[in-house]
C-alpha cells in the first residue's frame, strides 16, 4: 500500500476584512502534477477539513494559471510567490498557505491589491502618444534597447516584491519596487521620456524612492527576474540628480 | 441623446480596452467592468505574436494575401468584407502599439522583425518575445490608466455582468452587475453597452485558457434575445501541456521559429529522444504536408497527431503526446525569442525545452463562433455591441494563428465609435421601471441559490460538463455522441436544480458566483452541441468522419441559434455567407495555395 500518498495542507482562513483568522487543515489524495491552485480546487469539489468538518471553498485570486496574469499571489510556507507554480512534490509538508500580510484581507487568500494600480497612475506609467489614429510607425530601436526594455515591461503586477520588502509598510508608504521599475521603463522609451521629470518628481516626496533600504528581497522574490534592485539603483541616481538641479533653479 | 454618451465596456481585454479607448478619445464617458482587474485579463496569456502584412522582408506580402490566408485558413466560413478591413487595418495597428511603447523584437537595422506562423507562407508576426499578448495587453492597459487619471474612464473591477436590461421595446439601456465582494446586485444605466469578455473555455473543463473564460455574459445575453453564431466552431490548438489544473499553452511561435513535430516510429519506443537517430523519427506533419510542414493551420496539425496517436498508435509511451522539438535551434535565437514559453514548460513540467523534446499533446483553445454582429460590431439587440473572442465575424471555421490579437484589437476599435454613434442618435426610453424588475429578477436569482437544498456540487457537475464536452465537441465528431451529448446537458441542467452551495456567505462568495456561471455554461454548452449535430459536413476546425468533405452546396452558411425562452432551448436559423470577395475553392496544404 502506498501510505504516504496525501499531501497535507494548513490554510489560513479569514471570512471578510474584520473577522479573526483562523487556521484549517486539509489532507488531499497525492497524484502527479498537483500544484497549489490545482489543490484548492479539489477542495472546493469537496470543502471537508482534515478533521471530517464541513467547510466552505477557499477564496483565492487566480486567472491565467501560467504565470502571467499575475493574480494569485500569496503566502506559501513563508514566501511571497504564484500559486499556480507552486508544485506540490516542490514543497515541504505541511504547506502553509496565508494571504499577503501587508495588503488588506479581503477573504481567505484574496487581498486588495489596488495600491499598486494607483501607484502606476501616480508616476505616470505609460507613453504619451499623441492618439490612437494612424501615425505612422513608431521611433526605431535597436535590438539592445529593446532587449534591455522586454524584461522590465514583463512585470506582472504581482506586488510580491513589495510584500517581500522590509521597507513597504504604513510608516514608510514606500511605493515599492515595482512601480519603480516601470518608471525606468517609461523614462528609457524614446516618447515616454517626456514623463521624465514628472516621475521622478514622483518618486521624490513620502514613501518615494530614498525609503528603499536595500535589502534585496524584491529581486529574490520576483517571478519573472526582473532586474529590480538595478531599477531602483538608475531612478535613485536620476531622481537625486533631478533633485539637485531642481535646487539650483529655484 | 447626450453629446458626451455613456457606454458601459464588459471585459478587460485587448478588445474591450481598444473599445474604450476609442470611445474615450471620442469624448464619451466609459464605465469599464472586469471580473479581474483588467491588467489581469486573459489576452496576457497569447504568446506568439500578431499579423499584419507590413512586408519588411522582401517577400512580397501584402494585406489582400493575409486576407485570402485568413479567409482559406477559415474554410471561406467568414463574412469577407469585415475580414478584409481587419486586413487592411493590421499594419496601422501594429503600428499604433509600436508608438504605444510595445517592446516588439527588432531587426539588426532597428525595424519590428516579423516570423512565420500557421497557415501562410510569409513572415507576418509581430512579436514580443513569446508573450505578445502581455505587452499588448499592457500597452492598452497604461493608455486606458492613463484616461481613468483624466476622468474619462471609471473602472469596476471585480464586478460580474450579470445581464442586459431592455426596456419595453427591447432597447439595451444598461447592465445588471453583481460586485464581487459585498454581493450586492446593482444597476447601471448606459446608452449603449460592449460586450468584449472573451473565450468560453471553462466549458470545456480543462483548456488553455483562463479561469474567467466562461461565456457567461455571452450566454446571458444569448438567453436575453442576441443570437449566437457559428458556436459548433471550436479551435483545438495543436500543442498543449496536459495538466492538473488546465491545458497550457505552447505557442505555435514553437514551430514559427524551428520547432519540428514528431513521435518514434516503433511503438513502445521508450528511448530517450535524444538518442533516437533520424532515420528512426517520423515527422508526420512534414511528410504529409511538405509545402507548409510543421506550420499547418491548428485544426489540420490536430486532426493529424490525433491520427497519429489514436489509429497508428504511436504516442510516445503509449500515452496521448507527441514531440515538439526546438533542441535543433540555436540557443541564444531560443532565449531572444520564445523565453516566455520556454520558461513555462520548464517551471511546470521541469524539463528544458533547449536540451529536451518537449511533450505536448492538442487542447481546447479558441471559439470561433461567437454572438452574431453585423459589420458596426452591433448584435440584433439594440445598443448592444460585441467585439473579440466572444463575437463570431472574422475567423470562419477555423482561426490561424496570430489572428486573434488583431482581430480584438480591430473589433474593438470598430465597436467603440459605433456604439458611441449609436448613443448620439438613441431616443430616451418611455420609462424606467425595466431596472428595478430587472435588479429584482437577478436578486431573486441569487436568494434561490442561497436557499437551495439539494445535494448537487457544482464543482463536480462542472467537471462532468468538461468532459463531457471535451469528449464528443472537440475534435472529431459523430452524430450519435452529439445527440446523447445534448440529452446529458439537459440532465445536467436538470440536475443543477438540486444543487447546494457550499459557501452561503454574503461576503466574496466565490461560489455564488461560479454557480451562476456554470448555469450559463450548460445553455451554452447546448448551442454548440446542437449545431454541431446539425452541421452535416467537414468545414475547418468541425469534422465528421460520416462527412468528411466540405460541402458548401449545403452548408456554406452561417449557424444563427437563438434562445427560445418557452421552450428552454436553442433554435437555429442559417444565413448565408458573404464570399463577394474570394471565390470559395478547396482548403489544401499539402501544395502551395
Amino acid at each position: 500500500m502506498a501510505a504516504k500518498k496525501s499531501v497535507l495542507f494548513k490554510i489560513k482562513r479569514q471570512a471578510n476584512p474584520k473577522a479573526e483568522p483562523r487556521w484549517e487543515e486539509f489532507e488531499l489524495p497525492w497524484h502527479s502534477g498537483m500544484n497549489v491552485i490545482s489543490s484548492l480546487m479539489e477542495i472546493a469539489a469537496n470543502p471537508v477539513t482534515r478533521a471530517g468538518r464541513t467547510t466552505t471553498p477557499v477564496t483565492y485570486d487566480s486567472n491565467c494559471l501560467e504565470e502571467v496574469c499575475g493574480s494569485c499571489a500569496m503566502l506559501i510556507n513563508g514566501k511571497a510567490r504564484m500559486a499556480c507554480s507552486a508544485l506540490v512534490d516542490k514543497l515541504e509538508q505541511p504547506i502553509r498557505l496565508e494571504p499577503f500580510s501587508k495588503f488588506p484581507v479581503v477573504r481567505d487568500l484574496a487581498v486588495d491589491r489596488g495600491v499598486l494600480f494607483e501607484n502606476l497612475k501616480a508616476v505616470k506609467a505609460w507613453v504619451p502618444v499623441d492618439g490612437s489614429y494612424d501615425l505612422g510607425p513608431g521611433p526605431r530601436m535597436t535590438m539592445e534597447d529593446q532587449e534591455a526594455a522586454y524584461p522590465l515591461s514583463r512585470c506582472i503586477s504581482c506586488c510580491c516584491c513589495m510584500e517581500a520588502c522590509p521597507q513597504f509598510n504604513e510608516e514608510t508608504n514606500f511605493v515599492g519596487a515595482a512601480a519603480i521599475s516601470q518608471v525606468r521603463l517609461f523614462n528609457t522609451h524614446p516618447t515616454g521620456a517626456a514623463l521624465k521629470r514628472e516621475r521622478l518628481a514622483a518618486l521624490m516626496g513620502d514613501g518615494g524612492i530614498h525609503e528603499c533600504g536595500y535589502a534585496q528581497n524584491c529581486v529574490e522574490v520576483c517571478p519573472k527576474d526582473i532586474p529590480l534592485t538595478r531599477s531602483i539603483a538608475e531612478v535613485g541616481g536620476a531622481v537625486m540628480k533631478q533633485a539637485i538641479g531642481d535646487l539650483f533653479r529655484k | 441623446m447626450a453629446s458626451s454618451p455613456k457606454i458601459i465596456v464588459i471585459g478587460g481585454g485587448l478588445a474591450g480596452l481598444a473599445a474604450v479607448i476609442k470611445i474615450a478619445e471620442m469624448g464619451g464617458n466609459v464605465d469599464l467592468f472586469s471580473i479581474v482587474p483588467v491588467k489581469r485579463s486573459h489576452s496576457v496569456c497569447a504568446q506568439g505574436g500578431i499579423n499584419a502584412a507590413k512586408n519588411l522582408k522582401g517577400e512580397g506580402d501584402s494585406t489582400w494575401q493575409h486576407f485570402d490566408d485568413t479567409v482559406y485558413g477559415g474554410d471561406f466560413l467568414a463574412n469577407q468584407p469585415p475580414v478584409k478591413a481587419m486586413c487592411d487595418a493590421a499594419p496601422s495597428i501594429i503600428d499604433l502599439l509600436d508608438r504605444m511603447g510595445v517592446p516588439f523584437n527588432r531587426t539588426p537595422e532597428g525595424l519590428l522583425d516579423f516570423r512565420r506562423f500557421g497557415g501562410t507562407l510569409y513572415n507576418r508576426t509581430a512579436f514580443a518575445g513569446a508573450t505578445t499578448g502581455q505587452q499588448l495587453l499592457y500597452a492598452l492597459d497604461e493608455q486606458v490608466r492613463r484616461y481613468e487619471s483624466e476622468g474619462k474612464v471609471k473602472k469596476y473591477e471585480h464586478w460580474e455582468f450579470l445581464s442586459a436590461v431592455l426596456d419595453s421595446k427591447g432597447i439595451c439601456r444598461g447592465i445588471c452587475a453583481m460586485d464581487l465582494r459585498s454581493m450586492e446586485v446593482r444597476i447601471f444605466p448606459a446608452d449603449a453597452i460592449i460586450i468584449a469578455t472573451g473565450g468560453i473555455g471553462a466549458i470545456f473543463g480543462r483548456s488553455t485558457n483562463s479561469v474567467v473564460c466562461t461565456g457567461s455574459a455571452q450566454s446571458a445575453v444569448y438567453q436575453q434575445g442576441c443570437y449566437y453564431a457559428n458556436g459548433e466552431f471550436i479551435q483545438v490548438h495543436p500543442t498543449s501541456i496536459p495538466g492538473e489544473d488546465k491545458l497550457r499553452l505552447m505557442s505555435e511561435s514553437a514551430r514559427g521559429e524551428g520547432g519540428r513535430v514528431w513521435v518514434p516510429k516503433t511503438a513502445g519506443d521508450r528511448r530517450d529522444p535524444k538518442s533516437i537517430p533520424e532515420n528512426e523519427r517520423w515527422y508526420f506533419l512534414e511528410e504529409w504536408y511538405p509545402k507548409y510542414g510543421n506550420l499547418v493551420p491548428r485544426d489540420v496539425a490536430t486532426r493529424a497527431i490525433f491520427r497519429v496517436v489514436y489509429e497508428h498508435n504511436l504516442g510516445i509511451d503509449g500515452k496521448p503526446m507527441v514531440y515538439l522539438d526546438l533542441t535543433h535551434v540555436d540557443r541564444k535565437i531560443l532565449d531572444r525569442k520564445l523565453e516566455g514559453i520556454l520558461e513555462i514548460y520548464e517551471k511546470f513540467v521541469g524539463d528544458d525545452p533547449r536540451d529536451t523534446p518537449m511533450k505536448i499533446f492538442p487542447g481546447m483553445h479558441y471559439t470561433m463562433g461567437g454572438l452574431w454582429v453585423d459589420f458596426n460590431q452591433a448584435t440584433n439587440i439594440p445598443g448592444i455591441f460585441a467585439a473579440g473572442e466572444c463575437e463570431y465575424q472574422y475567423h470562419g471555421a477555423n482561426r490561424l494563428g496570430a489572428n486573434s490579437l488583431v482581430s480584438c484589437i480591430f473589433g474593438g476599435f470598430i465597436a467603440g465609435p459605433n456604439a458611441v454613434r449609436y448613443a448620439r442618435n438613441l431616443q430616451a426610453a418611455a420609462s424606467n421601471g425595466h431596472f428595478d424588475s430587472e435588479r429584482k429578477r437577478q436578486e431573486e436569482i441569487n436568494g434561490g441559490l442561497m436557499k437551495a437544498e439539494g445535494n448537487e456540487n457544482p464543482f463536480k457537475l462542472w467537471r462532468e460538463l468538461g468532459e463531457l464536452m471535451t469528449k464528443d465537441c472537440t475534435v472529431i465528431r459523430y452524430n450519435k455522441n452529439l445527440q446523447q451529448a445534448d440529452g446529458r446537458l439537459c440532465e445536467l441542467l436538470e440536475r443543477f436544480q438540486h444543487i447546494n452551495l457550499s459557501d452561503r456567505s454574503l461576503w466574496a462568495n466565490t461560489t455564488v458566483a461560479f454557480v451562476r456561471q456554470l448555469y450559463n455554461m450548460l445553455q451554452l454548452s447546448r448551442v454548440i452541441a446542437q449545431g454541431a449535430a446539425m452541421r452535416d459536413e467537414s468545414r475547418g476546425a468541425h469534422y465528421k468522419p460520416d462527412f468528411p468533405e466540405r460541402d458548401d452546396k449545403n452548408w456554406l452558411k452561417t449557424t444563427k441559434a437563438y434562445f427560445a425562452a418557452d421552450a428552454d432551448e436553442p433554435k437555429f436559423e442559417f444565413e448565408p455567407v458573404d464570399v463577394s470577395l474570394i471565390p470559395p475553392r478547396a482548403r489544401r496544404y499539402d501544395v502551395a495555395k
